[in-house]
């Protein structure tokens, strides 16, 4: 079993959470979610120009920039995280031109040392998967796609094959950081999803608090949060790793008692 | 590399542009584009878009715009005869429009009901602004806060014609932003709008049914050049931020193969320090707003910030069919600073009447380096693709007069 298989054969669906590397004292922000909770951490690789994301998230990316964050600053974290927490899947998140920069091969080869389990490109649909998919496979990481509200039935077959690990359902058509979609919009794409395939669906976009995340883990595998707590981080600074437990256990124990 | 049979055949079916172009976007957009491909091909294969396309370009853009000798800059340079395609007397005063009457004509085929646009100098929102009032949708355009203050003209235009003119404050604050923000905007607005991308870049089919909608420019310049002179230019020369107006000047000219072509990226401050935005000559191969091409970027992948006296210029990407002619060789790329543009762009008022953009002013500073270089039986035809009434505060400015 893979670190990412585990985390999703637990008795209740996988907390994800989301933080940018490099914004803030990463290494204590990230302890702070495992100690919450956290079942997989998805670690944002900072990029000038996240277009999907939005107001927190971008604010977050610049901040980590203007830090001075550099992608081995990004790798060394991941390495140090690992070090700390043997068990707990990494997955690193972001744009396509700071993974492929040195090579697909580089970056794939890079992340496996790292110890990361599995890597989201958001700019990287299935039509190009070229570009990336095949050197994380061979190396053994796990390319994670989106699938979103604007993936038809047409598409979802494309879109499901060649992803592994989990299928990271995007609930809004929109950028981080928008309002939840509807519960019963959630609930029949991840009815849907799931008929085209066997790996878990995590839903994000728009999930902030403990009693939104509860309810989609009724319907999921998994539920993603990134924007409320990368807000923390803006908000606290030297203070957010007990801001962010705290958090993280709310959202932990909603989502345990959901199901 | 080996040549191909046809330069003109571009891009595949996955819209690659050798190892160039793609569909980098989120899924989100995936549905969408695919979409927009498909009406793409409906509308080429209906005679009556192409009627509608040309019917507007006739009567309500002012084409075709003429072939003009100049004669008094020819004879100032000395060497072979220049030629400018005066693509400037369109309506709206640039060659942004030709490809946003095609692009709202393929907007309202998809049942779209509202338009969003980026815009670095204001020219290509002008030009969407303007076609949103002729078709009466509601417009949205997207510029860094930056160049609102820097093109305060063409931003009192766009709301003139109705636009909704935002302000983009991350990053920068520059065309690039405007871009992010404008792709923003689509993926949260996919049901009912339409992005009209202002050059020959982003995801495909983007970079193709730009440089088709520009093409019109090279059409007519080679028809009129053989009318009126019986033969094909020596050498072709635009200027490139995009690069749109260039590719719609070439790509009717690529197999010929007795053509040169030039394209002028700028140089800025110049390409050795970091102040240029030369992205084919000062940039590396990456991924950027939906499309693989050449990037000003850092070793990490960062993208930076380039920096240009044209403010249509000022983009740190390009159109991935240039990046390939490039790795091709069929194209010739060469970059011009800031210094040198604005003595062309004098030269050219003085010498022939004509006050040029700053961005074609980049093509007729290489002109006049070339000119010298060649006989006077020969021929350069460059795209005169903006007139300068929206850079002259600019000007004002670098040349110390108080206005
Ligand atoms: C007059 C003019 N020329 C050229 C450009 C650069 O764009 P492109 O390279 O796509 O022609 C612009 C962009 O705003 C422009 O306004």
């Amino acid at each position: 079993m893979t670190r990412l298989s585990s985390a999703f054969s637990k008795p209740h669906p996988a907390l994800v959470c989301f933080l940018t590397a490099g914004d803030g004292d990463t290494a204590a922000n990230l302890d702070a979610l495992v100690a919450g909770g956290a079942d997989v951490i998805e670690l944002g690789m900072p990029f000038t120009d996240p277009m999907a994301d939005g107001p927190a998230i971008q604010a977050a990316n610049l901040r980590s920039l203007g830090a001075g964050t550099t992608t081995a600053d990004v790798l060394g974290i991941a390495t140090a995280f690992r070090q700390r927490h043997p068990d707990v899947p990494l997955v690193l998140m972001g744009y396509a031109n700071p993974m492929v920069r040195r090579g697909a091969e580089w970056f794939a080869a890079a992340a496996k040392d790292a110890g990361v389990d599995g890597v989201i490109c958001v700019d990287i649909p299935p039509e190009e998967d070229d570009a990336l998919g095949p050197a994380l496979r061979d190396a053994g990481i796990a390319p994670i796609r989106l699938a979103t509200p604007t993936t038809d039935d047409k598409r979802l077959p494309a879109v499901v094959e060649g992803s592994q690990g989990f299928l990271y359902y995007v609930a809004v058509a929109g950028i981080t950081g928008m309002q939840q979609a509807a519960i019963e919009s959630i609930e029949a794409n991840v009815s849907r999803i799931k008929r085209a395939t066997d790996i878990p669906v995590a839903v994000g976009f728009g999930v902030r608090t403990p009693e939104q995340a509860a309810e989609i883990a009724q319907v999921a595998d998994g539920v993603v949060v990134g924007s409320a707590l990368v807000e923390l981080v803006a908000e606290h600074g030297a203070d957010a790793p007990a801001k962010l437990r705290e958090l993280t256990a709310a959202l932990a124990t909603a989502i345990r008692a959901a199901r | 590399m080996n040549s191909p049979n046809s330069f003109r055949t571009m891009p595949d079916e996955r819209g690659h542009f050798g190892d160039y172009g793609g569909r980098f976007v989120a899924e989100t957009l995936m549905p969408l584009i695919l979409d927009l491909e498909k009406e793409y091909r409906a509308a080429q294969a209906d005679p009556a878009f192409k009627a509608q396309f040309d019917d507007l370009l006739e009567h309500y853009v002012g084409r075709p715009s003429p072939l003009y000798f100049a004669e008094r800059l020819t004879e100032a340079l000395g060497g072979a005869q220049v030629w400018f395609k005066r693509d400037e007397l369109n309506h709206t005063g640039a060659h942004k429009i030709n490809n946003c009457i095609g692009q709202i004509l393929l907007a309202m085929r998809m049942g779209k009901t509202r338009i969003i646009a980026e815009t670095g100098a204001g020219q290509h929102g002008v030009a969407t602004a303007t076609v949103c009032a002729r078709f009466g949708l509601p417009c949205v355009i997207y510029m860094g806060a930056t160049d609102v203050a820097r093109q305060a003209p063409n931003v009192f235009r766009m709301k003139l014609l109705g636009a909704e003119v935002v302000p983009v404050t991350s990053g920068a604050a520059t065309l690039k932003d405007a871009m992010n923000e404008g792709l923003r905007d689509w993926v949260a607005n996919v049901h009912d709008t339409f992005y009209i991308i202002g050059t020959a870049a982003g995801p495909h089919p983007y970079p193709e049914l730009v440089r088709d909608f520009q093409s019109v420019i090279g059409k007519e310049a080679r028809a009129q050049m053989l009318s009126r002179t019986g033969r094909l230019p020596d050498l072709l020369v635009a200027a490139i931020g995009g690069g749109s107006n260039a590719l719609g000047l070439f790509h009717p000219f690529l197999d010929d193969p007795d053509v040169a072509m030039l394209g002028v990226e700028a140089a800025g401050y110049g390409l050795d320090g970091d102040q240029h935005a030369a992205s084919l000559l000062g940039g590396f191969p990456g991924v950027l707003h939906g499309n693989k091409t050449y990037l000003l970027q850092d070793e990490d992948g960062q993208i930076t910030e380039g920096h240009s006296i044209s403010a249509g210029l000022d983009y740190p990407g390009i159109g991935p069919e240039h990046a390939w002619l490039k790795d091709m060789g069929r194209v010739e790329y060469t970059a011009v600073t800031d210094d040198e543009a604005l003595d062309a762009f004098q030269l050219l008022c003085r010498t022939e009447g004509i006050i040029p953009a700053l961005e074609p002013s980049h093509a007729i500073a290489a002109v006049a380096k070339r000119a010298k270089e060649m006989r006077d039986d020969q021929i350069i035809l460059a795209n005169l693709c903006g007139r300068g009434d929206k850079d002259i505060f600019t000007v004002a400015e670098k040349l110390g007069v108080e206005m």
